[in-house]
């Protein structure tokens, strides 16, 4: 699996900032919302990356541009040996069809006006060389059939569908080029509990069919942690914890104080377990803490987090990288 | 303090041995342009004080719109309750006029909102909204309010409230904001909270902060809450009991420890196991085939049997199962409950 050649998708120093701006007329910037803050990550050939973390950490700016909805402030993805960041016209858009993504909302992600047909056909029109004129009927509704949605519907309009079934629309758009990786940025959080298990199947069996790669962002530790490979813990634009891993033996403070935040459905757990209670409120990432982002509500800061910023690597007692000067495992799931 | 027990004595008939919250074949539809939609049909509840329910479903199972109809802040028209009764200490809400139904709003059944934002209003300060609850239901002054306000949101531990409080909602963090509203539904000593999905629109680390608080609070108070929510994980973690509502009926209705070692309807059961589990790794997911009733279109029968493996001919043929006591505290709908919870 760690074989160099096996890598489909990597990034180096990815980072995204937003500026903020004063004034109409004569705009000038005032700071900037550093969403991804420089991020490293790598996805293998048939796996799934979990990325996770609360509001505002920066998964869904990453997941934009991984496919290339945002452009970066600086850094690379690499992709097959090309930076695409670094390509532009034709072979940008050849690039782009080998990484897809699935979005959260199926009820606005899916244009109302528009049939099935033409949405999961859509792809096809802009990338014209992929399936001729004639094929492209065929092409979508055995795309629908994959997905287990009926081949014949491709004539109805997204209302005419539950919010499982547009899901699954939104799943046969991004396979439609046949790329080897799809981006799924909260597929399952706006579905019901009994949907979001078909969903999460799919997803693997598409996975086990087609030998896809996923990145997996999602702010549900459990859905993640049933998907998911290899998991990223976020904070303020910056992975602090990655690995196999984080769930048994979590090394850094915030990935213990998800864990431990997360209720488990089982009432017999009730006061047995450890609950690591976080003050106050993630920092505005326009205007981060100084050295470790996450000393401001962690119990474990000392003066050395407030002067050096702790880097991301495999750190002593531990075989996962983590970014904590303390770093320490620690069960917090029996 | 006093004023609390002239608005007690105001609401004719209330008995205070009688169940503190009794909801009893509670039938609510709505009338629209595509038919009649049957969005309760015939719910029970009964809440203790200083009791926990949890009133588990998932969308457009009816759960909020009992809520709604509990609190009287059902829309009418399109909503209308049809039959039914909602008793609080023995006096049927349902059929007070709407100024004794005043009185009890707030002041004995408060709600909470899951999204914070919309439910506050954008264009008054936070403390203009908290006072108005003690100026307009208990006559207090201005300043009064003001100093009322201030300690229930030091209450809420919301750090440096007298600083906040001319603050508008938008100024506060999401969780701040829910603590707003808690805040506000608490300010009146209600002897009923209703939280509607309290924490969904929230991280978990402040999930874990808001629902900690709704714990000690309810503590100190000898509250009864009603939680309304779909997640299996919070319910685990503070319900006392269980109501799961499908369709517009409770389906099963249990103590907490019970429903999860031993489901007893189905639906339950089919929950349960399509979860996936934080604690648990390369779990195999059980899949509810199907979808939801249509509300205006509701099958034959027991409502889940299209989605049901346990479902055979009087599932499909008589009319829904009525609810089976199948030990203490414990109800069903189901006509097969034993092969349910043997198996």
């Amino acid at each position: 699996m760690s074989e160099r050649n096996d890598i489909v998708l990597e990034t180096r120093g990815l980072v995204k900032h937003f500026p903020i701006t004063r004034g109409v007329v004569f705009k000038s910037a005032t700071g900037a919302v550093r969403a991804v803050d420089g991020v490293d990550l790598q996805l293998h050939r048939g796996e799934t990356l979990g990325v996770v973390g609360e509001s505002g950490c920066g998964k869904s700016t990453l997941a934009k541009l991984l496919v290339g909805l945002e452009k970066p402030t600086d850094g690379s993805i690499m992709v097959r040996g090309q930076d695409m960041v670094r390509l532009s016209g034709g072979d940008l858009r050849r690039a782009r069809r080998n990484i897809q993504m699935v979005l959260q909302d199926p009820y606005t992600s899916l244009n109302p006006r528009m049939t099935v047909g033409d949405i999961v056909g859509e792809p096809y029109q802009i990338h014209r060389d992929v399936v001729g004129r004639g094929g492209r009927q065929r092409a979508v509704q055995e795309l629908l059939e994959i997905v287990g949605l009926n081949p014949d519907h491709v004539n109805r309009y997204p209302h005419q569908f539950s919010g499982g079934q547009r899901q699954r629309i939104g799943i046969a758009r991004a396979l439609a080029l046949r790329p080897e990786i799809i981006v799924c940025d909260e597929p399952v959080s706006a579905l019901d509990v009994s949907i979001q298990a078909q969903v999460i199947n799919l997803l693997e069996r598409l996975q086990r069919e087609f030998g896809l790669s996923y990145i997996f962002i999602a702010h549900d530790l459990s859905v993640v942690r049933h998907i998911a490979d290899r998991v990223a813990v976020m904070y303020l634009g910056k992975i602090v914890e990655t690995g196999t891993q984080i769930y048994e033996q979590p090394t850094h403070p915030y990935t213990q104080a998800l864990l431990s935040a997360v209720p488990l459905p089982d009432p017999r757990l009730r006061g047995r377990r450890d609950h690591i209670v976080l003050e106050g409120d993630v920092p505005s990432p326009a205007n981060p803490p100084s050295g470790c982002r996450f000393r401001t509500r962690c119990w474990k800061a000392q003066q050395v987090c407030a002067n050096h910023e702790p880097l991301l690597y495999v750190r002593e007692r531990s075989d996962h990288p983590s970014a904590c000067h303390f770093a320490e495992p620690r069960r917090i799931l029996t | 303090m006093t004023d609390i027990h002239a608005q007690i004595d105001a609401i004719p008939g209330v008995d205070p041995h009688a169940p503190l919250l009794e909801v009893s074949d509670l039938h609510v539809e709505f009338r629209t342009r595509d038919g009649v939609a049957r969005a309760v049909n015939g719910a029970n509840l009964i809440l203790r004080p200083g009791e926990t329910l949890a009133v588990l479903g998932e969308s457009g199972c009816g759960k909020s719109v009992t809520a709604q109809t509990i609190m009287g802040v059902l829309d009418t028209p399109p909503g209308y309750v049809t039959r039914g009764e909602v008793r609080y200490r023995g006096v049927d809400l349902l059929r007070l006029p709407e100024s004794e139904r005043r009185k009890v709003r707030a002041n004995r059944i408060a709600m909470i909102f899951q999204d914070a934002l919309s439910a506050l209003n954008p264009v008054y300060s936070v403390g203009f909204q908290l006072g108005e609850l003690f100026r307009v239901h208990r006559g207090m002054s201005r300043s009064d309010a003001k100093l009322r306000s201030i300690e229930l949101l030091d209450q809420v531990r919301i750090p440096a409230a007298r600083q906040r409080i001319g603050d508008y909602p938008h100024q506060f963090s999401g969780g701040m904001r829910q603590r707003v509203m808690i805040a506000m539904a608490l300010a009146l000593d209600p002897e009923i909270l209703i939280a509607d999905e309290p924490t969904t629109a929230l991280d978990v680390t402040v999930q874990a902060q808001i629902m900690g608080l709704l714990a000690e609070l309810q503590r100190q108070r000898t509250m009864g809450l009603i939680l309304i929510t779909h997640d299996m994980g919070v319910v685990a973690n503070v319900a006392d009991r269980i109501s799961v509502m499908y369709a517009g009926k409770i389906v099963e209705e249990a103590p907490v420890y019970d429903i999860y070692a031993r489901p007893a309807h189905p639906y339950t059961k089919a929950l349960l196991e399509s979860i996936p589990r934080l604690d648990m790794k390369g779990q195999r997911l059980n899949v509810i085939p199907g979808l939801p009733p249509a509300l205006t279109d509701l099958p034959r029968g027991c409502a889940f049997h299209p989605r049901c493996p346990y479902a055979h001919d009087p599932c499909r043929r008589d009319p829904s199962p009525r609810p089976s006591h199948i030990a203490p505290g414990r109800t069903t709908r189901c006509h097969v409950w034993n092969e349910v919870a043997g198996a």
